[in-house]
């Protein structure tokens, strides 16, 4: 991981790197209540992106429309110039192209918040399994790929034990694994440390320092400000469903514009 | 359609559910001894409800019914013959179906019972035992004010489904000869030659009160978990 | 006690026993396989295919074996003209195709039940991971959901399996001689009721009892990602 010259270090020259995500208007009603009022977004390679918001601001239910664990109500989802999700193409919104999805999906995975590491799984099998059953990869392959990631994160001498015997910052490490041994175009992050006991965020967010370190693009909903203003490229904060304020994190947290925002960083603990 | 047979069915729907509601309590009762062994007996009486409860389990209930209403008879009648004097020769007791059938699947279901009521007494949270001791009760109180109670509540679930087995298990007294349901919907089919009819709509009588039973289990368990309902 | 009374009937038990392994374990099996199925269509299938399914589970389960027995071995004699124009005569007149075809259709309904609410038991965010890491919905349910399942399942399951070996007893009502039939034909012919059931009970307690040690293992096997050593 140390191969890489270039660093993050001046946001201006990401823009010069190909856009790996756009979202165009995204809406996504629960019955009656509408939780995302249009929100768009543009990740470009490298880019690791924020998302903060106060609960219920509908920064998760925005994450899971961008790799349909949510199907959004409108708006158009591209990864890599494909469309994954488009309401105005029947194709993409009825979700009857299942396959293709699928296959565009697990281009963009997921760390949850719970980990959702396979339980019946052992570490290595939950990082092998989505490479050969959904990509296809012969399984020796993805085993290389598997050892490589999990000694990536720190955790390759656990291949054989099973989540539960696993502390959570361990778990939430081999959900990180197993999202990179999908080789993502973007990783998705829903709050990715909340539920860890406070002396076991840091071995989490470390390890994401350093996949951000080498360019792997990341969207990132957190409640970490720390996080989000040194390792950010950008940072967005949603309120009621809308984007509120975005910028850089020197914009963001130094010189917020809108009322919400500023309200919620005081609050915050940063 | 039932050719006059519908009376026959319904008086041996009723026998069903006497039989049913008497082994019922038996068991309760039966249960609550057991378990009560279980958990607070000595070192005999708990070897004797462990074996009781694992012997039941582990034999089918028509073999345990067969071996009590023809076996048990027997066994009285070559013990009293054997140290008996002379004038027993002849000695012999035969026990009513009805009899028989409330005492065996009483002392099935006793078992099964017994299996639940512990549960029960231990799922109650340590807090409500240490509260009663807290407040200076124990023994006969601490039972009465707040483990029986609150036992009751855990075992609503547990005993509602040895009910429902319990019912079906009647249909095996037809073979001891007892006036059940099931006996009435044989001696239907016997007469009339219509064996898929009468058991068809002995099948819906059980089914009938399987519905019943689940509506009233169902409220009970409501009731026994009233003000438990989590405040938003 | 007639000792000697039991170690006579012993030949016949023994061979009733092997009628009774027989008859538990192909019902067992097909039961399974015919569940499994079931148990996913009741679980996440379509409204008009659930319907049906619960009618059958609830039929099952909330009736008697034995009236479901005579119900298929006596009931089928009613339609004998019916049955015998089709070609089933031969099936429904053979007392162990009769026994085999209530005893299966049974524990089918049971098990279908048992998997189902397994399958509801599994955490949805297990399922959800599957979904985000593009697993098809046949995939999830084999990769993930199934075999989850199963280990929510196996305690239960277990008990079901205990039950059935016990239930085939009733097969001794409509003349199949397992273990109970062979202890009633000989009592008859004796009078030591007392006797030959006593033994006719042990046989059964020391098959539960070798059933649930065997089971236990497997479930030992199944749930043991679900210990925590650390």
């Amino acid at each position: 991981m140390t191969i890489l010259t270039e660093t993050v270090d001046y946001p201006d020259r990401v823009d010069a790197h190909p856009v790996v995500l756009s979202v165009e208007d995204i809406h996504k009603s629960f019955g009656s209540l509408e939780v995302l009022k249009g929100i768009s977004l543009e990740a470009h390679k490298g880019d690791v992106i924020s998302i903060l918001g106060s609960s219920g601001s509908g920064k998760s239910t925005f994450l899971r429309c961008l790799n349909l664990l949510e199907i959004p109500g409108t708006g158009v989802v591209n990864l890599n110039g494909e469309t994954v999700f488009s309401s105005s193409n029947s194709t993409y919104s009825t979700n009857r192209d299942r396959s293709r999805t699928a296959k565009l999906r697990s281009r963009m995975p997921m760390v949850f918040q719970g980990f959702n590491l396979w339980s019946h799984m052992t570490i290595l099998e939950n990082v092998v399994a989505a490479p050969t059953r959904v990509l296809g990869r012969p399984r020796t392959e993805a085993e290389g790929m598997a050892m490589s990631v999990l000694a990536r994160v720190g955790i390759a001498e656990k291949r054989d034990a099973y989540p539960a015997q696993l502390s959570g910052g361990q778990q939430q490490r081999v959900a990180i694994a197993r999202a990179l041994a999908m080789e993502p175009s973007v990783i998705l992050f829903d709050e990715p440390t909340s539920a860890l006991d406070p002396e076991l965020v840091g071995e989490v967010l470390q390890v994401m320092r350093t996949l951000a370190d080498d360019h792997v693009t990341m969207l990132v909903v957190t409640h970490e400000m720390k996080f989000a203003r040194d390792v950010s490229t950008r940072v967005m904060f949603l309120h009621q469903g809308r984007v509120e304020e975005e910028g850089t994190p020197e914009e963001v947290f130094e010189n917020p514009q809108s009322e919400r925002c500023r309200e919620f960083l005081s609050t915050s603990n940063h | 359609m039932l050719h006059g047979y519908g009376p026959l069915l319904l008086e041996g729907l009723a026998i069903t559910i006497g039989v049913s509601l008497a082994a019922f309590i038996v068991a309760f009762l039966l249960g609550l001894l057991g378990a009560s062994a279980k958990l607070y007996g000595g070192r005999v009486l708990r070897g004797v409800a462990e074996v009781y409860t694992v012997v039941i389990r582990g034999v089918p209930e028509l073999v345990l019914i067969l071996l009590i209403y023809y076996g048990t008879p027997s066994l009285i009648q070559s013990m009293v013959r054997a140290l008996g004097p002379e004038s027993l020769a002849r000695f012999r007791v035969d026990f009513d179906p009805f009899t028989a059938g409330v005492a065996t699947l009483g002392l099935i279901y006793g078992a099964f019972a017994t299996e639940v009521f512990r549960g029960a007494i231990q799922s109650i949270p340590k807090g409500q035992i240490e509260a009663g001791y807290a407040y200076g009760m124990k023994g006969l109180t601490l039972t009465r004010m707040v483990i029986f109670p609150q036992m009751l509540r855990f075992a609503v679930s547990g005993l509602g489904n040895v009910w429902l087995v319990l019912i079906k298990a009647t249909a095996l007294i037809s073979a001891i000869q007892l006036d059940e349901l099931m006996r009435s919907a044989e001696v239907a089919s016997a007469n009339t030659r219509e064996p898929f009819t009468f058991y068809l709509a002995a099948a819906f009588l059980y089914l009938a009160i399987t519905i019943v039973s689940l509506f009233v289990i169902k409220r009970t368990e409501v009731f026994a978990f009233r003000g438990n309902e989590a405040k938003g | 006690m007639d000792f000697e009374s039991i170690i006579e009937a012993l030949p016949d038990l023994v061979d009733g026993m092997w009628v009774t392994l027989t008859l538990t374990s192909t019902t067992v099996v097909l039961g399974l396989f015919l569940a499994i199925p079931l148990a996913m269509a009741r679980a996440s299938g379509p409204a008009w295919l659930n319907a049906p399914i619960f009618a059958y589970t609830f039929f099952f389960r909330g009736t008697p074996l034995l009236v479901q027995l005579y119900l298929i071995y006596y009931g089928s004699g009613q339609f004998r003209g019916a049955l015998e124009s089709i070609g089933l005569w031969w099936f429904f007149r053979d007392p162990w195709n009769c026994a085999l075809l209530t005893f299966t259709l049974s524990t089918t309904a049971y098990v279908t039940e048992i998997i189902r609410g397994a399958i509801l038991a599994v955490p949805t965010g297990q399922r959800e991971a599957a979904k985000a890491y593009g697993m098809s919905p046949w995939m999830r349910m084999r990769m993930v959901i199934l075999p989850q399942s199963f280990s929510y399942a196996i305690p239960t399951y277990t008990n079901e399996v205990v039950f059935q070996l016990q239930a085939t007893a009733l097969v001794s009502l409509i003349t199949i001689q397992d273990i109970t039939g062979a202890a009633t034909v000989r009592a008859n012919r004796t009078f030591d009721h007392y006797e030959l059931y006593l033994t006719a009970a042990v046989f059964y307690l020391v098959l539960v009892y070798l059933l649930l040690f065997g089971l236990k293992q497997v479930e030992r096997r199944l749930t043991r990602h679900m210990i925590v050593t650390s």
